[in-house]
């Protein structure tokens, strides 16, 4: 086990504690910017779908893991940024504009809607976030001259500084481009959680009285978060839109909302890490279904007639994460961590959980 | 003095008159205990002050301010801190992020250059942190420093606790119940960093107790109350002999 000695305040509040971690942060977003070149077409969009799944994840995250808010209407803020972004930029916007509009429009509607949503907690939250969805989606099929309607709306392909960032004639810079907004979220996030902001989400999320009491205004804290959540979902959704190209409120169902939800829940709960395990899970097991699916096929065993078998996987995954690994993906990578690094005298009990007494009521 | 002034104060749910018209007068500097059988209503006192319950009827007074109506957020940007009867700490954080939001009502950032962790950000929290090991230095925490909340014991969350309120750099702090479930010694060392709060801190401390040795040790002024009604008011030594309050402790002898 490694030891840092600490000499200064700085080393608990920089963002890693030793040079080694940031060599291996440095190491892997060289790997992530050099994967043009390493990898072919197919898996170079897999990875940009993967990226954009992260950085959704990351917006729900900051309401799930980081101040204990369920929202079932996230495909919502979707669908707000992609159709923000695409309008303005069919009305002549560049991009470099419309994408932080984008954001901002999901981030302020996010936030305007949590002053009453927020006064709800658990169950009546989810119910609620859900009805917005719904009136979302209806919103998008009204507005027909702004969204396309049914018929739907084509994002035009992206254009910085007379360099083409078309997710189909350039990729590869369009890959670079999600990896430099997913980067820059990622840093804001981290920083967002050691300051105290960071630290009244927390506060909020584990004992609201508390909260209360040391000073912390719990609605708009909750505001907060919902707001930045939705304005990072909303970034991602303008990059989803761009990434499928033509695309009509169908693409923003409530299984995106859902699938979200499985992106934090199995991606690991309260941390950032999370939502990048559970983006590679969410987009990896489709393609691993349908790969098993050729190789079925190939032994003469037809396993694409079976209707409904991603959904049944994915329904297996979430209930074995739910009651093996409440800790999520990250929270298993952290517990194999500990056992090489305390080898051999890592112990399983070591993680169980323990029973808390005196565990009273909260106070509401 | 009076730094805390409490006039007729009541709060009723429904038929249950859980505070009745208590009045009592908090002198700054001074340990003021509140004591009582099960369900007198105590803690209910420490929910109104610090403006978790909206009393029926009655003011509360703060260094000369009606706080009878503040939200509850606003009374720790005053100068009020409190722990709770059942430990309500954050428990997925460490020990040192606890005592950290304890100084929540003294951030000078907003969230946008928290996002971006400006300079300013940085030299604030090299002066959040400089208070908290103030505070781990008085309550002998170092050890803990970086522990989980949920793998501590009974006894430092309670200390944890009062750390946490401690942060916040408060003129008044509420105790509630400071010694319940600690050991004799644990209890003894409270009743220590009572009298220093007190006396090296200049705080002013209300404390609500069922220990009636710490009480005795620690009060300037004790208040008795029963079903919601005052009892006596008074030294320790006063209260604890007065008919009323034995009667209320022990029940009265059917005549």
């Amino acid at each position: 086990m490694r030891v840092t000695f600490k000499t200064s305040y700085d080393r608990d509040i920089d963002l890693h504690e030793s040079w080694r971690q940031r060599g291996w942060i440095a190491l892997l977003l060289a790997i992530m910017a050099a994967l043009p070149f390493l990898v072919g077409e197919y898996y170079l969009a897999e990875a940009t779908n993967t990226l954009i799944w992260a950085l959704a994840g990351m917006g729900l995250m900051v309401l799930v893991g980081h101040t204990g808010q369920v929202s079932l209407g996230h495909a919502a803020f979707l669908a707000i940024g992609a159709y923000t972004d695409a309008a303005l930029m069919n009305a002549g916007v560049p991009f470099l504009v419309s994408f932080p509009l984008a954001g901002l429009a999901a981030g302020l509607f996010g936030a305007l809607v949590a002053i009453p949503a927020v006064r709800m907690s658990g169950i009546y939250l989810a119910i609620a976030t859900l009805a917005l969805f719904v009136i979302v989606e209806e919103l998008v099929i009204i507005l027909e001259p702004v969204t396309g309607g049914i018929g739907g709306i084509q994002a035009p392909s992206i254009m910085i500084f007379g360099m083409e960032f078309d997710r189909y004639l350039a990729l590869d810079r369009f890959y670079w481009l999600c990896l430099a907004v997913v980067a820059l979220v990622t840093w804001g996030y981290a920083n967002l959680l050691r300051s105290p902001t960071g630290r009244s989400f927390l506060a909020v999320r584990d004992s609201e009285i508390s909260a209360r009491a040391l000073g912390v205004n719990v609605t708009r804290t909750r505001a907060l978060a919902f707001g930045l959540s939705s304005g990072v979902t909303g970034l991602a959704g303008a990059l989803m839109g761009h990434y499928i190209g033509f695309f009509n409120y169908e693409l923003f169902s409530i299984f995106i909302s859902i699938n979200l939800l499985l992106v934090v829940t199995i991606g690991g709960l309260g941390f950032i890490q999370g939502a990048f395990f559970g983006a590679i899970l969410i987009t990896a097991v489709p393609q691993i279904i349908s790969i098993l699916r050729d190789t079925g096929s190939n032994w003469g065993v037809d396993l694409g007639t079976i209707p409904g078998l991603d959904t049944a996987i994915f329904a297996v995954i979430l209930i074995g994460f739910i009651i093996y690994e409440p800790a999520g993906l990250y929270g298993r990578w952290l517990k194999i961590r500990a056992w090489f690094e305390l080898f051999p005298l890592a112990r399983r009990d070591m993680f169980r959980r323990q029973k808390t007494y005196l565990k009273t009521e909260r106070m509401r | 003095m009076s730094l805390l002034e409490v006039e007729d104060l009541a709060v009723h749910f429904g038929g249950v008159k859980a505070v009745d018209g208590v009045s009592f007068s908090v002198r700054e500097g001074s340990v003021f205990s509140i004591i009582g059988p099960n369900g007198a209503g105590k803690s209910t006192i420490f929910n109104l002050i610090s403006r978790i319950y909206r009393p029926t009827r009655g003011s509360i007074r703060f260094d000369g301010r009606d706080i009878t109506r503040l939200a509850a957020h606003e009374v720790a940007r005053l100068g009020i801190a409190r722990t709770f009867q059942n430990i309500e700490l954050f428990d997925h954080s460490t020990v040192l992020d606890n005592l950290l939001m304890g100084r929540h009502v003294h951030r000078r950032s907003n969230f946008i250059q928290d996002i971006f962790f400006t300079p300013k950000v940085r030299r604030e929290e090299h002066i959040h942190r400089t208070r908290v090991e103030e505070v781990i230095t008085f309550l002998e925490l170092e050890a803990y420093r970086d522990k989980m909340i949920a793998g501590l014991p009974y006894g430092v969350r309670k200390v944890v606790e009062i750390g946490r309120a401690l942060a916040l750099g408060p003129r008044l702090i509420l105790l509630d119940e400071p010694a319940s479930g600690l050991s004799v010694e644990e209890s003894r060392e409270v009743a220590f960093w009572i009298e220093d709060m007190r006396r090296d801190m200049g705080l002013t401390v209300l404390m609500v107790e069922h220990d009636m040795s710490l009480v005795a040790q620690v009060s300037d002024h004790v208040l008795a109350v029963a079903e919601g009604r005052m009892l006596a008011q008074g030294s320790a030594a006063g209260v604890q002999a007065d008919p009323d309050v034995r009667a209320a402790y022990l029940g009265t002898e059917a005549a």
